[in-house]
């Protein structure tokens, strides 16, 4: 549905994206997630016809950005990061106005703003003055504004921010129920949004991107073995070999821990990735005796996998 | 043409919405009427005088067109106080636009930049007009209590003048006002090209005749005056017609670099 192939954008000197590629298929959600100035909105602003490219292409639904600009606007829903509200104009009036900027059909217009308005839940607000809504309310406004002509993608600026958490909850709702129908892209910083909506991740960074892959992929790639945390009750009578022996097992740490009086001892397993061991390490343990109060695996977090990589691409670059 | 009628339905919609339309229209209408009124009154004791003069001295009355005179000296009062108060209506046209990133929404919808601008200019003409249209009726007025009945081919004239002056200003400001995000700036800066156009003549004076002449095709207000004495000359009407040109080739070109810069 997009296609990015070795896009460059040169402000003067300064790279704002630097040899960007990625695809995004029909009905995927993909998250574009990096640090403040990282090159997300200057890539969004491409996709949507608004900025030309230095280098490089983009394609939108087979449509070239540069070339058929129209029929890319056409198919695009795109909310930039401040909403573009006309504030003096009823929330009807102007969601009115951009139905027919964007070419609904003047016999659809009414059902369409109708429709929209309570996909955001604006429905009671329909005569209000845009000036008068709430943050929270305009944001919703403009993603109705995106809404408006049904387009096949949307491209959302970081849409959760200067949201309360319920409404962060419901804008991210509302976004996974159009996924499907629409394909989406969405850029943000705050890292679990893009565990819990997005299909598809990718991270940049200074302009590069770092990572491309699903949440779960991109933390079980990032780590170069996996861990598993064992603690159990009692004296360690050497049950760190016993641990050592059993196949997969790469290494062990031990360390005591003081529970409630009684004796506690902690283990971080390290093991061979791929291979779920836990049953052959709770095995172990329960059959030499020892009472096993806690096994679980330690998984890095995204942030954990977003820090290491952006940090990573520092190191590099130095 | 339907995004023309939108972008033109929108701008107006932001004209009456804000407090600046109705200053405008205010302010205008009490200057024009408050010059209607004196200049009428100044003729009208001037043209008495000069009939008390003949009867003084004996002889016929000299011919005194008191209602031609009315009209060219209205027109040239309007035409001073639109210089003045039209980059009020452009000011905010892109600079507004742009400070409220509402800008972005309309390059990305599937509107054509010369759509964005002819609805721009189209609406700020009609708001000019609508400003015109109650001054008409000094016209009225003076035509029913003429006698003999004044030639209304003056006013009307004079009316057609100052749309194309208005359309002049009107494109230059809107110009002007893709230049900043601020519309006070954008304001500021129309008023100083309009003062320089009008008086651009003026200061080519020791240059020397040529250029004096060239200068004063450009003068914008010195095309004005023919309008105002039911003259319509080809030559201004090319000249404005040019800069209605000129302005929105301008803007065309200004917000295509926007989009290349930011």
């Amino acid at each position: 549905m997009i296609e990015v192939d070795k896009l460059t954008k040169r402000f003067g000197n300064f790279k704002a994206i630097d040899d960007v590629s990625f695809r995004v298929e029909k009905g995927e959600i993909l998250g574009f997630l990096g640090p403040n100035g990282a090159g997300k909105t200057t890539t969004m602003r491409i996709l949507t016809c608004f900025l030309p490219a230095s280098e490089g292409t983009a394609r939108v639904a087979g449509f070239d950005v540069f070339e058929n600009a129209m029929e890319v606007k056409r198919r695009i829903g795109y909310l930039p990061e401040q909403p573009p509200l006309y504030e003096e104009m009823t929330v009807d009036s102007y969601l009115s106005f951009v139905a027919k900027i964007k070419g609904v059909f003047p016999g659809d217009r009414k059902k369409r703003i109708q429709r929209v308005k309570e996909q955001v839940r604006v429905e009671d607000y329909g005569d209000k003055l845009i000036k008068h809504l709430s943050k929270g309310f305009k944001q919703r406004v403009g993603l109705a504004q995106a809404l408006i002509h049904d387009p096949e993608i949307l491209i959302l600026d970081e849409p959760t921010a200067g949201l309360d958490p319920n409404q962060i909850r419901e804008v991210r709702e509302l976004i996974k129920s159009l996924s499907g129908n629409h394909t989406i892209i969405l850029s943000t910083h705050i890292l679990p949004e893009v565990s819990m909506t997005c299909q598809r991740v990718v991270i940049i960074s200074e302009g590069k991107i770092v990572a491309v892959d699903t949440p779960e992929n991109l933390t079980r790639q990032q780590q170069g073995a996996s861990r598993i945390s064992l603690k159990i009750k009692g004296p360690d009578a050497g049950l760190k070999e016993r641990l050592r022996e059993v196949t997969g097992v790469l290494s062990v740490e031990s360390n005591v821990l003081d529970g409630d009086g009684e004796e506690v001892h902690s283990f971080s397993v390290e093991t061979e990735l791929k291979q779920d061991i836990r049953g052959q390490l709770a095995r172990s343990v329960i059959e030499s005796g020892f009472e096993l109060v806690e096994l679980r695996s330690m998984e890095l977090s995204l942030e954990d996998v977003f820090t290491q990589l952006t940090t990573q691409e520092e190191v590099r670059s130095q | 043409m339907r995004n023309i009628f939108a972008i033109i339905g929108k701008e107006l919609r932001a004209y009456f919405a804000s407090p600046i339309a109705y200053v405008v229209l205010t302010v205008f209408l009490l200057l024009s009427g408050y010059f209607f009124y004196n200049i009428l009154s100044v003729f009208i004791q001037r043209s008495m005088m000069m009939v008390v003069q003949a009867q003084q001295f004996g002889g016929a009355p000299p011919a005194m067109d008191v209602p031609a005179l009315v009209e060219r000296n209205f027109f040239g009062i309007i035409s001073t106080i639109i210089l003045f108060m039209l980059p009020m209506l452009t000011m905010a046209s892109f600079a507004e636009e742009k400070r409220r990133r509402t800008f972005e929404l309309l390059i990305t919808s599937p509107l054509t930049n010369v759509q964005i601008i002819v609805g721009k200019f189209l609406a700020a003409m009609f708001f000019f007009i609508v400003m015109l249209l109650p001054t008409m009726i000094y016209h009225v007025f003076l035509y029913l209590h003429s006698s003999p009945k004044m030639t209304v081919g003056p006013a009307l004239s004079g009316y057609l003048g100052l749309l194309f002056l208005g359309g002049a200003l009107i494109a230059l400001g809107i110009f002007i006002s893709t230049l900043t995000e601020n519309q006070i700036v954008a304001a500021i800066i129309s008023f100083g090209a309009i003062l320089i156009l009008w008086v651009i003549d003026l200061s080519a004076q020791a240059a020397g005749p040529f250029w004096q002449e060239v200068l004063g095709y450009i003068s914008i207000l010195n095309h004005f005056d023919d309008f105002s004495k039911g003259v319509i000359d080809t030559s201004s009407l090319v000249v404005y017609l040019s800069f209605v040109l000129l302005g929105l080739f301008l803007t065309y070109r200004s917000i295509e670099s926007l989009r290349w810069r930011t």
